[in-house]
Order: structure tokens, then C-alpha cells, then sequence
């Protein structure tokens, strides 16, 4: 019992990840509003973005930069082996992959301004609504026509 | 790590995002979501990955607030859910 409290209390950041995760998945599937669900999608990728910083993370390690580098530090040179660095390569990942996120963040919102000139709401269940008015060759009841015409032949 | 600082730090980031989905006024959403990018900044550097810190303060809460905003001007700010 007690191994099970130490995997909670020592992981704490990993739980707080999937919590994360699954505020933002929430928000991606049972919000209607378009805004909404790109801001849950804004949490859900940083919510991943903690799960690396996370696992780069070491106990008494410090930021990975180079301790006693240059000649006026050249005392402190003998200890630099002693230092504990926090890996360093989840960080460029994560680096890369938040510019990507800024990006596709962009994009949705370019995509939103677009829908909403041409339906004039970003309510999901209004845009689908006027999308089968506009074609009903989409609509369930046409593609289950379709369908069923299919099957007679 | 400062472990009392983390813990603070994600007990606000899930209060944050909590917020975040669930407030109907757009513009507040979109502050608040600003707010989770700039604790989750703090967590990072606090985490000593601080070239992602300062990225994500740059990035995360400044040019991702803007493009949200423009976006709202352009569309209405009031959600259903």
C-alpha cells in the first residue's frame, strides 16, 4: 500500500499530465463552440510538452548549461564533473514542438474566420445544420437513401 | 526542483484549464488560457529547462493571446457552452 502512495506522491507530474490531457480531449469532443475546441486542443499539446520537460528532469540536477566554462570561472573548473545536468534533448524537442503548435494554433484560427464568413456562427451544430441545407447530397437521410438504393440494385 | 512550487504551480494549471473550457465569455476564456501558458512557463523554468520557459512565455501567452484575439474580432465572443 505504501509502494502504491510513494508511485502517487513521487510521480506527481506525471498525474497532473494526464489530468491535463484530459481536461483538454474533453474540450476537443463535447465543447460546440470551434474556439473552444482549439483551445482544448492548445491544452492537450501542453499537456504533452509537460510530460517531456518532466522526463528530462533530474533530482539535484541543474539547467544544462555549462558550469566553470571561461577563463575568468577557471577556478571552478576541477568541480564541473560533479554537476548534475537535466537532460537537455527533451528540451530541443519541445522547442521545436511548441513553434509547431503556434503554427497549427494559426492555422485553426484562419480556418474559424473562414467558416464564420461563410455560415455566420461558429457553433458546430449550426454550421452542420446549414451545411445539409446547402448540400443535401451530405445528409444522413440522403447518404442512407443512397444507401438503400444501392442495396436494391 | 522546488517541489512545493510545482505543486502550487500545477494545482493553479488545472484550476487554469478547468476555467478555461468552461467560462462562456470568450475574451475571458482566451485570458485565462493566456494565464495557464505563462504558470506553465514557471513550471518549466522552475524545472530548469528555461531555453523552453522563456519560448513559451514568448510564444505560448504573447503570440497565441494575439492570434486568438484577432481571431475574435473578427467573429463573436460569446459561446453556447
Amino acid at each position: 500500500m505504501s509502494g502504491v502512495i510513494d508511485i502517487v506522491y513521487a510521480e506527481y507530474n506525471y498525474w497532473i499530465y494526464v489530468t491535463l490531457m484530459m481536461i483538454g480531449f474533453y474540450a476537443m469532443i463535447a465543447k460546440k463552440n470551434l474556439i473552444k475546441k482549439v483551445i482544448g486542443a492548445n491544452i492537450f499539446q501542453t499537456a504533452i510538452f509537460l510530460f517531456y520537460v518532466s522526463l528530462a528532469d533530474i533530482t539535484d540536477g541543474t539547467a544544462p548549461i555549462i558550469v566553470g566554462h571561461g577563463a575568468e570561472h577557471a577556478e571552478h573548473v576541477e568541480h564541473a564533473a560533479d554537476v548534475i545536468y537535466t537532460n537537455p534533448v527533451p528540451h530541443c524537442l519541445i522547442l521545436t514542438a511548441i513553434v509547431v503548435a503556434v503554427s497549427t494554433t494559426a492555422v485553426a484560427l484562419a480556418l474559424i474566420i473562414r467558416i464564420y464568413n461563410e455560415y455566420g456562427s461558429l457553433d458546430e451544430d449550426v454550421i452542420l445544420a446549414a451545411r445539409r441545407e446547402l448540400q443535401p447530397e451530405f445528409s444522413e437521410h440522403a447518404r442512407q437513401k443512397g444507401v438503400a438504393e444501392v442495396s436494391e440494385q | 526542483m522546488i517541489w512545493i512550487l510545482d505543486i502550487t504551480m500545477l494545482f493553479f494549471l488545472v484550476i487554469c484549464a478547468i476555467a478555461a473550457i468552461s467560462i462562456k465569455d470568450l475574451l475571458s476564456a482566451i485570458i485565462i488560457l493566456s494565464a495557464y501558458s505563462l504558470i506553465m512557463a514557471i513550471v518549466w523554468v522552475e524545472m530548469h529547462s528555461v531555453d523552453v520557459g522563456f519560448t513559451e512565455a514568448a510564444v505560448g501567452a504573447g503570440i497565441t493571446t494575439v492570434l486568438f484575439i484577432a481571431t475574435l474580432a473578427r467573429t463573436e465572443g460569446r459561446s453556447e457552452d
